[in-house]
């Protein structure tokens, strides 16, 4: 097994400034090997500019970082030697087969144009590319050219992956696979560091979470540490008859006692509860009484909510951040991903 | 998306056996790095040239079109005779077909930016200027494509190289020679444009003037003084020199060294420029 205790990534008081806009001011974070670390954060919160900066495609204006033991400021080549990045815009090279994609990054990396072509193959395989391997990746869908871009970093091995959003934008389903793929990194042994919008993602994924916001880290902590801080999860349920409302808000209060239960939207209740159980309960109860219901859900608070909790403050929109960011689309937002 | 790709599934495939802690890079680093990436990534550029071969119409058709015009068109007003103009023209036009063939590769450059796979190149451990190398040397099919159909068409409505084989080579050699160092310029604007259509916008603006303000379609006796003065100074001006001394007999060192002065300039300016352009963007 990998050494965890060892510290792999590393930034102390980093700095960076794009004109006037202050991206990052002094943020401080660590990774530990073999382990995965969430960056959570919304968009221009400056995780994608602290990305860059570990993967070596800009310098910091103040502070230090290392990666792989390495400064990347002063020897970038070594920290490229390590590393794996794949950016929240899928840059895989469209002109070119999806397998001449990796075959070209292969031969970068100084594999022989036989180990080159191996490795693109079980990449392929290992991406569900194959049958569409010798097809242009202008042809690719959203999904396939997302799954060819993860593929291109990871032809050398990197002890070292770094992930910029690697889920927004994909469907639930797609979602899942990529969860599954940052998983079987992690038991190779590589070292991850995934920014992402999503609590859940982090959730799923991540050892201990950084949640930075205007380029400052405002909390970190292991998942469990963070949603004891920020609160317990929602459940929500919606009955198929707005007569059940009364009956549906009796049940509520008897899984959660002591908790108020609130109209969030108009018939759908919901209610803060200590964990999953108390869904399990739920529906046994709905079933008991032949209560229908249209829409029942657990779901772990929102971006807006954690942050809302941890600055007192809504998030700031003023940087366009796209639709999805926010609940209706959040990952695991209904009852078949509740975990 | 079932399983990771395991060592045991695919004997023939040693990195993947390297899946325990503290994994290394799959190969040792081998010697000449620069030109190997190089090789590898104008091996890329070549298979977009190869799968989109109407990019290369514009290095057939603009020569043809060009030399129809000046030769049927001007040619009779400016020489008295089609026929004789065609002598004096043909080196010119050449010259001139390298200087616009120099531009797309700017304009290329800068698409792969936008896209982000410069990101992907420029995180991987491979000499800084590979990509920028490896382009330009794609870029020696489009080249030579020029210099063949303008050669080529211009003998085929009478042009004669009325020297040797081997000065007509030379001549190649040199065209080539000058439409290497002097793309380096497009790569520079490339790298720092904002937009695709920024790098043809400002460097057609340059070139125009550039390939008319020279000796390319008059000679420079004919000009006004004021203007005889950057004709001189124009090294199109001399490399149309060099080219019509190899091609159809007159002074060739005196603008032959001129020319070669000029592609060293080239490279020694706009090489670091480009460097520097491309470490710097984010």
């Amino acid at each position: 097994m990998a050494d965890t205790s060892e510290i792999v990534i590393e930034a102390e008081g980093l700095i960076k400034n794009f004109g006037r806009t202050r991206a990052l001011r002094g943020v401080d974070l660590s990774v530990r090997r073999g382990t995965v670390l969430g960056v959570l954060g919304p968009n221009g919160a400056g995780k994608t500019t602290a990305v860059r900066i570990f993967a070596t495609l800009i310098e910091p204006d103040g502070g230090h970082a290392r990666v792989a033991g390495y400064d990347v400021a002063k020897h970038p080549q070594k920290v490229r030697e390590a590393i794996g990045l794949t950016g929240q815009y899928a840059s895989v090279d469209e002109d070119l087969t999806g397998r001449q994609n990796l075959v070209l990054i292969g031969m970068l990396l100084d594999l022989r144009l036989g180990e080159a072509r191996a490795r693109a193959a079980e990449l392929l395989d290992w991406f569900d590319l194959a049958d569409a391997a010798d097809r242009i990746a202008k042809t690719y869908s959203g999904g396939m050219r997302r799954r060819l871009d993860l593929a291109s970093s990871l032809v050398g091995h990197p002890e070292i992956v770094f992930l910029d959003e690697p889920t927004t934008g994909l469907d639930p389903a797609k979602r899942e696979e990529m969860w599954g793929v940052v998983r079987s990194l992690v038991t190779e042994g590589s070292t991850v560091l995934l920014t992402t919008q999503y609590l859940e993602e982090a959730d799923a994924l991540a050892d201990e979470i950084t949640v930075i916001d205007h380029g400052r880290v405002i909390a970190h902590d292991t998942p469990d540490g963070l949603k004891r801080i920020v609160g317990a999860r929602t459940l929500e349920v919606r009955p198929a008859d707005l007569a059940d409302v009364e009956r549906v808000d009796r049940i509520l209060r008897d899984v959660a006692p002591g908790a108020s239960v609130e109209v969030v939207r108009a018939g759908i209740l919901a209610v803060p509860v200590a964990d999953e159980s108390a869904m399990t309960e739920a529906v046994a109860r709905l079933a008991a009484q032949g209560i229908g219901v249209i829409e029942l859900s657990l779901h772990l608070p929102s971006l807006d909510e954690v942050f809302f909790t941890l600055t007192g403050q809504p998030v700031d929109d003023d940087d366009g951040r796209p639709a999805g960011a926010g609940r209706p689309s959040a990952p695991g937002a209904t009852a078949g991903d509740a975990r | 998306m079932s399983t990771p790709p395991s060592s045991a599934a695919t004997a023939s495939t040693p990195p993947s056996s390297a899946a325990t802690a503290g994994r290394v890079r799959p190969a040792q680093r081998r010697p000449f790095p620069l030109v190997r990436h190089s090789l590898a990534l104008m091996v890329r550029s070549l298979i977009k040239l190869r799968r989109t071969p109407e990019q290369l119409f514009d290095v057939v058709a603009t020569p043809v079109l060009f030399m129809a015009i000046f030769v049927y068109v001007f040619g009779g007003a400016i020489s008295g005779s089609p026929k004789e103009y065609l002598q004096f023209v043909v080196p010119g036009l050449l010259a001139q077909m390298l200087a616009f063939v120099a531009v797309p590769i700017g304009i290329n450059l800068n698409t792969d930016i936008t896209k982000g796979i410069f990101d992907r190149f420029r995180a991987l451990p491979i000499p800084r200027a590979a990509p920028l190398v490896g382009a330009v040397m794609g870029d020696i099919v489009r080249y030579s494509t020029t210099i063949a159909v303008t050669l080529g068409f211009g003998l085929l409505v009478g042009f004669r190289i009325t020297t040797s084989i081997w000065a007509a080579a030379a001549a190649v050699a040199l065209a080539l020679l000058f439409a290497l160092c002097m793309s380096w310029i497009s790569v520079w604007f490339g790298l720092i444009a904002r937009t695709p259509g920024a790098v043809s916008g400002i460097l057609y603006t340059l070139i125009m003037p550039l390939t008319f303000a020279s000796t390319i379609f008059v000679p420079a006796s004919t000009l006004p003084g004021w203007l005889q003065g950057f004709v001189r100074a124009n090294p199109l001006t001399h490399l149309v020199g060099a080219l019509r001394g190899l091609l159809t007999g007159g002074a060739v060192s005196g603008p032959l060294v001129w020319t070669l002065a000029w592609c060293a300039g080239f490279v020694v300016v706009f090489v670091p420029l480009a460097l520097r352009a491309y470490r710097r963007r984010t």
